[in-house]
């Protein structure tokens, strides 16, 4: 799958509970690919790839389609609009950006009073999300709230863009910013093995509301009901300098990333397995997570009814949850690499589970 | 009975979460009179059905009937020493009269330390949870017969009128939602409606939203509505996040929110001219709306808010006509539901 189409996925704007567009960009995409296209009534986008017939295995590979962003709560009298985050965002990486209200795309700033009138001392504080607020040039509250209604969305204003040295053509190679990478990159890996058949009954499923409690997952795993279950993230990448570099979480450029425990899940360890010996007879580079930080789609999922074995497997990216995000493209190929080895070499004897009350 | 009556006969009955049984009595009988079949589910909560004319559809409705309370920790001489269920802001406390449910049901009341025996430093700070004790008025020797470890403690708070139609009571959150359901169940006496309404009291809420968890398994309805109570806004609240009192019931938007479902109330309130009041709740809104979304393979669901003064205090305050109101908006939208919503629930997918 081309590049650009990771460009229109990052540009897309969908936080939680507004991922309308995401949605429908991925549909469009899928459509005639895969065997069946739904939406169900959380908004997730469950695309159905139908097996050889030679697995009786049931598999789900999700990768969620929201972003963090944030949520108009209000306007001053003078038309400045206030607003709370949708999903975990440091307000410090909030002062100063641009941000794009609504469907309708209309252009903010979130504004900061000038150096010159700030004291020393204040410029130690970290500025609260209850002090920051968006511009857009309305004159009053009226015209504010006309344009972006108490409950409306707004999104980070972050054009894709191509970091030098980065090559494009078969193996696209160097790196790439652009927002909302957590998850896009996972939608564009789900997106990119779904192109194939697999021996056993596939289900790709683009969830919904990850940022806010891992929402869509979870009715989404109760509704398929999965024998096993793949995560797919962008997920945290610390590796900046540092002087005790004890927590690089995972480095860019060495890998796709497993998960063998996080906040949300203990991966299952034979899925673990199955990653890191396909990775090892395919010649794929790969690094194992750090343990115990973030959590997935797969912390939901794992839990859905009596358990789904389930792991998660990311992308290695840069400043997730903020207006810009960076990762290496070869990363994300390897990762697709990996993920459609590992499907392939599934055992078709996986415990399966009796089919009973399959039916709810 | 009143929807007045009924609220405050529920809210001056008892129903700390896990321990509702007194006030799910007084549910039971009332929603009876509007319903034609009542349930206890396992763990408590109340289901009033009322068929409709077509029926296959449900829609549950969910307020939660369970309150804050204080529980005994230990018996300390002549004093209790407490906990509390669900959240307190310790500082309401002293002073504060209380029922203590043992043996049998005595008054008490919460004390602490004269000011007057207390240094200019101590008096400075708040009295920390367990520096206060609860007085029942027994000797050191009596105590074990009425009060053991566990018993809980309800504030000791009765339901006052205040001027303008607005009232104060303990436990309006969230018995003013079950009022409102109460409401709604009474307007729909005189409405057509398709779908079957199952009013569900739910229990468990305040310690973290389990009656409407097994409660929307149970019913497994295709839409719901919960209905709890908000921030009204105070001198000392702050504008933003809050709402205002006898404006209309608060119509909750964002990620734990069908868009079908907002859209549907905010068409129905702007029909009727019952005046509402727009809540934007970026994520977890903290409701039985919370644990109902991801029930099963999901339910599309609502969220209204009464606004509501003075919350987890013994004076929970709020205007009747916002419970009238909402109850009355949750009836017609109620009665205009058809088989066309099921069609908006799933968002379509474009088709080239």
């Amino acid at each position: 799958m081309e590049i650009s189409f990771l460009q229109e996925l990052s540009e897309a704007r969908g936080p939680s509970g507004f991922e309308g567009e995401v949605r429908d960009l991925l549909a469009r995409r899928l459509r005639g690919t895969v065997d069946d296209l739904s939406a169900d009534t959380i908004g997730n986008l469950i695309a159905f790839r139908k097996g050889s017939g030679a697995s009786p295995l049931r598999v789900m590979v999700s990768a969620h389609m929201d972003e963090v962003g944030l949520m108009i709560v209000g306007a001053e009298s003078s038309g400045f609009l206030r607003f709370r985050a949708i999903g975990g965002i440091d307000p410090r990486v909030l002062v100063a950006k641009r941000v794009l209200v609504g469907k309708d795309r209309i252009p903010g700033i979130l504004g900061v009073k000038p150096v010159h009138l700030t004291e020393a001392s204040e410029r130690r504080n970290v500025i609260k999300i209850e002090q920051l607020y968006i511009d857009m040039g309305a004159k009053n509250k009226e015209e504010a709230l006309a344009a972006a209604p108490v409950g409306e969305f707004a999104t980070f204003d972050t054009p894709f863009s191509y970091l030098e040295g980065h090559e494009l053509g078969d193996h696209p190679h160097g790196r790439v910013a652009g927002k909302a990478f957590d998850d896009r990159v996972g939608c564009f890996v789900l997106a990119s093995i779904l192109d194939q058949e697999y021996p056993f009954d596939l289900y790709g499923v683009f969830t919904v509301q990850e940022e806010v409690g891992l929402r869509g997952a979870q009715v989404a795993a109760h509704a398929v009901f999965p024998d096993l279950a793949f995560a797919l993230e962008g997920t945290v990448c610390d590796d900046s300098p540092k002087e005790d570099d004890l927590s690089p979480t995972t480095a860019l450029g060495r890998g796709p990333a497993i998960t063998i425990a996080d906040a949300s899940v203990i991966s299952d360890r034979r899925l673990v397995d199955l990653l890191i010996d396909t990775a090892v007879a395919e010649g794929i580079p790969y690094q194992i997570k750090q343990p115990n930080i973030g959590g997935t789609d797969a912390g939901a999922i794992h839990l859905s009814r009596e358990g789904v074995p389930s792991v998660a497997l990311a992308v290695p990216s840069r400043y997730i949850h903020s207006p810009e995000s960076v990762l290496d493209l070869t990363d994300l190929e390897n990762t697709i690499k990996l993920l459609r080895a590992a499907l392939g070499r599934l055992p078709s004897t996986w415990n399966t589970r009796q089919d009973q009350g399959r039916n709810q | 009975m009143t929807t007045a009556e009924f609220l405050k006969a529920i809210t001056e009955s008892t129903g700390v979460s896990g321990y509702e049984k007194l006030v799910r009595g007084i549910v039971q009988e009332q929603f009876s009179a509007y319903c034609d079949e009542i349930r206890v589910d396992p763990m408590g909560s109340v289901w009033g059905i009322k068929r409709g004319t077509v029926g296959g559809r449900r829609i549950m409705l969910a307020g939660h009937m369970d309150e804050i309370g204080l529980i005994v920790k230990k018996i300390d001489r002549h004093v209790i020493r407490f906990t509390s269920v669900g959240g307190f802001d310790d500082r309401i406390l002293p002073g504060q009269p209380v029922w203590v449910h043992g043996k049998t049901t005595m008054p008490g009341v919460i004390g602490m330390r004269p000011p007057h025996l207390m240094t200019e430093e101590e008096r400075g700070k708040v009295i920390a949870r367990d520096d206060l004790f609860i007085d029942v008025g027994l000797t050191e020797e009596q105590m074990a017969d009425h009060v053991r470890v566990g018993d809980l403690i309800t504030l000791r708070r009765g339901y006052v009128e205040l001027k303008n139609g607005l009232a104060a009571s303990k436990a309006m959150d969230d018995r003013a939602g079950v009022a409102s359901i109460f409401e709604c169940l009474q307007s729909l006496q005189g409405l057509h409606h398709q779908w079957d309404v199952y009013a569900v009291a739910t229990v468990q809420e305040e310690t973290g939203l389990r009656g409407a968890m097994t409660s929307a398994h149970g019913v497994q309805p295709d839409a719901a509505i919960a209905i709890d109570v908000t921030f009204a806004r105070t001198p000392d609240t702050p504008e933003i996040g809050t709402v205002e009192t006898d404006k209309g019931p608060g119509i909750a938007r964002g990620p734990n929110i069908h868009p079908a479902i907002f859209e549907g109330l905010v068409e129905t309130a702007k029909k009727l001219e019952i005046p509402y009041q727009t809540e934007a709740i970026p994520g977890r809104s903290g409701t039985d709306a919370w644990a109902i979304q991801v029930s099963r393979q999901g339910v599309p669901t609502g969220l209204l808010g009464l606004p509501l003064r003075y919350m987890h205090t013994p004076s929970e305050t709020l205007a009747l006509r916002d419970v009238e109101r909402c109850g009355r908006l949750m009836a017609h939208f109620i009665a205009g539901l058809d088989e066309s919503i099921i069609g908006r629930f799933r968002p379509s997918l474009p088709q080239e």
